[in-house]
Parts: C-alpha cells; structure tokens; sequence
C-alpha cells in the first residue's frame, strides 16, 4: 500500500507536491527538488507533458523518484497513447513499484508547442481509471489474461470546483468514483465555498479528496490565471493584497525601473503568495473542506517546504 | 453534405504539370453547395487553365460525383473526345470515382475537409465524424465525437471556460451544450450513465457495405 493511500486512509492530512519533467534529459534539478520535499510530503506528483507541452514523460521521473526512495504520483493522460500504450505504460509503472495513478483525459494538443501532435483521446480520464483496474482483475483492454500476479493500484482523478454548470463535473466526479478513482485532486482553488459539494460527494463515497493549491507569485499572474486558465478563479481581494505587499522595505522614491527593485518587488509578492497558500491550507484543513492538499508551485517546488511550516505542518 | 475547400491554383497548375488535354468536372450536389465544384466554379477553371496554356477540351458537372455507374454514363459524351488528364472539382469520393471510370490520371482541385452542415448560405459546420456507432440519443442531438474537441464519451474535461471549449475561446463546449438541453428535456440521468470507451474496431477503413450480403446473412 502507497504512503498516500496509507495517509488518507489513516485520517492524516495529506500533502503531495507535483512536479514537471524537464524538457531534456537533465533530471537533476527535479532530483534536487525531490530531496527538499523528501519526508515533507506523501508523495511527489509528476505531470504527462502538462499544457501539452513536450518533456521528458511522467513514467520516466517517476521511475526516478521512486529509485531515490520517494513515492510518485504517475499522471497519466489520454491526449498522447492508445489504450494498448496507456496499459503498457501501467505494467511498467507496477514492475517498478508504482501504485499510485492520476488519470486524466490531458489538455489538447493545440494548447501546447507540438500543435501537429494527433490528439489520441482512445481513452479519456474515466476510461484510463477502467483500464487501471482491468490490469488489476487481471487482464488486458483485450480481455486477455496477463501472466503472473495482477498489479496494484490507488487511483485518483481531478475535479474543477469552479466551474459552470459545476453540476456537470460533479456527475463526472461519481462517475470517475465508478471507475474506480478513490482519491481525487482539485484544479487551483483559491476559495473554499466551491470545495463543499465535492467533499459532500467525496464523504458520501467514502473517497478523498485533497485541494489543488497554486501559490501565486505576482498580482500579474494571478489576474493572468483567474482570466484565461480554465477553472481558476482568484478573488479581487487576493490580486490586491500581492499588489499592496509589492512595495514592502522599498525606500520612498524608489525608482519603478530600476533591476533591482523589480527584483524586490517579485520576491515581495513571491513571498506574500506562500503566506496566502500557507493560511488557506490552514483554512481549508481547519474546516474540513479536504482530505489533503495538492501544491501545484509550477517551477518553484524549493517554495512547498516554506508553505508547509508556515502552515503548521 | 461533405463539405470542401479549393486548393490554393498555383498547386493545381502545379499538380497538372505535363498535362495538354485536360477534361474538367464538377459536382451538382456537395461540391456546388461548398461552392468548390459547381458550374461557376467549373466555368472560372476552364478559363482560367486555358489562360495558362492548357488545351480544355471538355467541362461537365455530374450530377452526383460519386455514383460511379452515374458517372460513366455521363462521360459517355467524351467517349471521342481525347484528354491526357480529368481535373475534378469534388470531393475525394468524386475524384476516385472519376478515377474508377477513366484511363488517365485525375487531379483533385479541392480539399475534402468534413462532413457537415449548412448553417447559411456561406457557413459549414462539422457535424459527423462518422464514427459508425452514433450516439445522439443519449447525448441529446449533439455530437460529442465531432463537436468535443478531445471526443469524450463521458462528459466534460475540465477545460472550459465560460462555457467555451479550451481549444477555442469562440466554439461552444460541446459538453455544456449536451447537459443543457438534456436538462432542458428533463433526461439527465442519460448524462450519468457511465459509456462504454468507443471501440475503433467498427470503424475500421477501408469499409464497404453491401446490402444484398447483409440481407442473404441476416
Ligand atoms: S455519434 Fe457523432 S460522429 Fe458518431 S455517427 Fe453520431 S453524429 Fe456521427
Ligand atoms: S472544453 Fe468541452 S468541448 Fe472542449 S475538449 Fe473539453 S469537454 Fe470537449
């Protein structure tokens, strides 16, 4: 059993940190981000080729991760592989210890730089949870049976609480229950009110459900996210507060284009978002409004460490 | 209707390199409503390969490209008439027809691009992947395989935004459209039916069907 399912199942908050491959055959930095996190979080969550955008493949990292002694989460998308491929991919992932799965039908190819790639979709996200557990009775997408022992899995799904109509990702959500999901993540949230129906939903069928948290940097790119990134929505009030932190420990007069107070400026805002990351995990653990987080740092996975302590953890 | 666009003219010149004779057709049906392939079209291309040194030694529009019996009835009215080469303004379908029933190399003029509706006069809009296991009954008369950008069965990914598709800020999701109506016609519980993922094996190509087998094996 995975440190994760152990984790939630056990009633522990759990955290899990994603991460990105490098577009390259370089892994050391996310070797070095994964030496930070290591005993801070339950596991290290890997993305497959996030934003459609190419690097090296989730399996591969993950293959890593686990190798350095630290539990993967292995994202798995349909936009790339067939359901033979994505079968194939999971045999590989359990021969080197691998149980714990994402499933996700993936952003499309045209939101990313390969745009020419052919978006696949043979499977979306509830077919790849089926698939999963397919190889666990037993057999293949053909009905075949595999030699030697079934591999296990935990497996898990996302959902966008925000969302219109947010009725429709709930149906999604049961239905990725039916498939077999028993741990979900959410999209970005930066609010609690809209995680309250997928935690009724998620306490009801006995699965977890751990909030997705994206620190924000700069006021720039929370407005940029809450206006353009599906399913993220940052409340005025929060772009705010990073815009009035941006000044902090500047002298009066300072000059707006000098390198060095844009610099202060970035890390003042930086910093600001891992104070309000750090007091909406509180927030959302304190209310009970998920099982565990997801902290989703996009490049700045050295900040979750921060983010933890300064939330209690 | 299949739905078609005209090939840029200097691939088509291109295309008709070597060629002196050339024989010109169209198509009454698709290919006139996509305005790729019908007398206007096919006139404007007569003249406009004449203006480039070909010989046009014939121009007809069949009535319906893809009849392959149609077609060489019609071309019985060449049957004296030497060409070295059939420039044809329809779809693929039209085009390999055309190829079924003469002894030269045929040219395509257009692009077959989708198989579509006419929402006005000027406007297509893809409406059939013909995935040969249609599913509209439970998906309230909308597409998923052809108006889902990814083709899920099973409803949304978590991509859109305002009601928009991820892929294209000004295309419906096709997944919202579907729950609405649904809603509308008070059928969402077809929305909670988990579906089967959709097997390739039905449409496997190249297909034919033959009805007379069908009905003899029924
Ligand atoms: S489900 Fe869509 S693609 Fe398939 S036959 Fe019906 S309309 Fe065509
Ligand atoms: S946004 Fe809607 S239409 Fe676009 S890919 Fe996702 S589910 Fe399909």
């Amino acid at each position: 059993m995975s440190n994760l399912q152990k984790a939630l199942e056990s009633g522990k908050f759990a955290i899990t940190a994603e991460m990105a491959p490098p577009k390259g055959v370089d892994f050391s930095h996310q070797m070095s981000v994964v030496e930070q996190l290591r005993g801070k979080v339950e596991a290290c969550n890997v993305t497959d080729y996030q934003s459609s955008s190419l690097k090296a493949s989730s399996l591969g990292l993950c293959i890593m991760i686990k190798q350095a002694g630290m539990e993967p989460v292995l994202q798995m998308t349909g936009r790339d592989r067939s359901r033979m491929a994505i079968q194939g991919d999971f045999m590989d992932a359990a021969a080197f210890g691998i149980e714990n799965i994402l499933a996700l039908t993936g952003d499309h190819p045209t939101v990313g730089d390969c745009p020419e790639s052919k978006p696949v979709y043979d499977l979306d996200s509830v077919g790849i949870l089926r698939a999963a557990v397919q190889l666990m009775e037993g057999h293949d997408c053909g009905g075949n049976e595999l030699v030697g022992n079934p591999p296990y899995y935990y497996l898990g799904a996302s959902v966008t609480p925000v969302y219109e109509p947010v009725e429709l990702q709930l149906i999604k959500m049961k239905k990725k229950i039916d498939a077999g999901a028993k741990f979900f993540q959410t999209q970005g949230v930066y609010e609690a009110e809209p995680m309250k129906p997928f935690m009724e939903l998620a306490e009801k069928y006995g699965v977890y459900l751990m909030a997705g948290i994206i620190p924000l940097k700069t006021a720039a790119m929370a407005k940029y996210m809450s206006n353009n990134v599906p399913g993220i929505r940052v409340p005025q009030d929060q772009i705010d507060r990073l815009n009035a932190a941006k000044n902090n420990g500047l002298p009066e007069g300072f000059d707006p284009k000098d390198k060095d107070v844009k610099k202060k400026q970035s890390k003042n805002q930086e910093e600001e978002g891992i104070v309000m990351a750090a007091e909406f995990l509180a927030e959302i653990k304190e209310k009970g409004l998920a099982h565990g987080a997801h902290i989703m740092a996009i490049g700045a996975e050295e900040n979750v460490p921060k983010i933890l302590e300064k939330a209690g953890f | 209707m299949i739905i078609t666009k005209s090939k840029k003219l200097e691939d088509v010149l291109d295309s008709l390199k070597g060629a002196k004779k050339v024989l010109i057709t169209g198509c009454a049906e698709c290919s006139t409503v996509s305005r790729t392939g019908g007398e206007n079209e096919v006139k404007a291309m007569a003249d406009t390969l004449t203006a480039n040194g070909f010989e046009v030694v014939g121009t007809m529009v069949c009535e319906i490209g893809c009849n392959k019996n149609n077609v060489k009835k019609e071309l019985k009215q060449f049957k004296d008439t030497p060409y070295d080469a059939v420039l044809v303004m329809s779809c693929g379908d039209g085009v390999q027809t055309m190829a079924g029933n003469v002894d030269v190399p045929v040219y395509p003029a257009s692009d077959t691009m989708f198989l579509g509706e006419v929402e006005r006069v000027t406007l297509f809009s893809q409406a059939c992947k013909m995935c040969g296991d249609c599913v509209l009954g439970r998906t309230a008369g909308v597409c998923p395989i052809t108006k889902c950008a990814k083709s899920l069965v099973n409803g949304p990914c978590g991509g859109a935004k305002n009601g928009k598709c991820e892929t294209n800020p000004d295309v419906d999701c096709a997944w919202i459209l579907i729950y609405n109506r649904l809603k509308k016609f008070g059928q969402l519980d077809k929305l909670e039916v988990s579906n089967d993922d959709k097997g390739h094996k039905i449409n496997l190509y190249p297909a034919t069907i033959n009805l007379k087998e069908e009905k003899a094996n029924e």
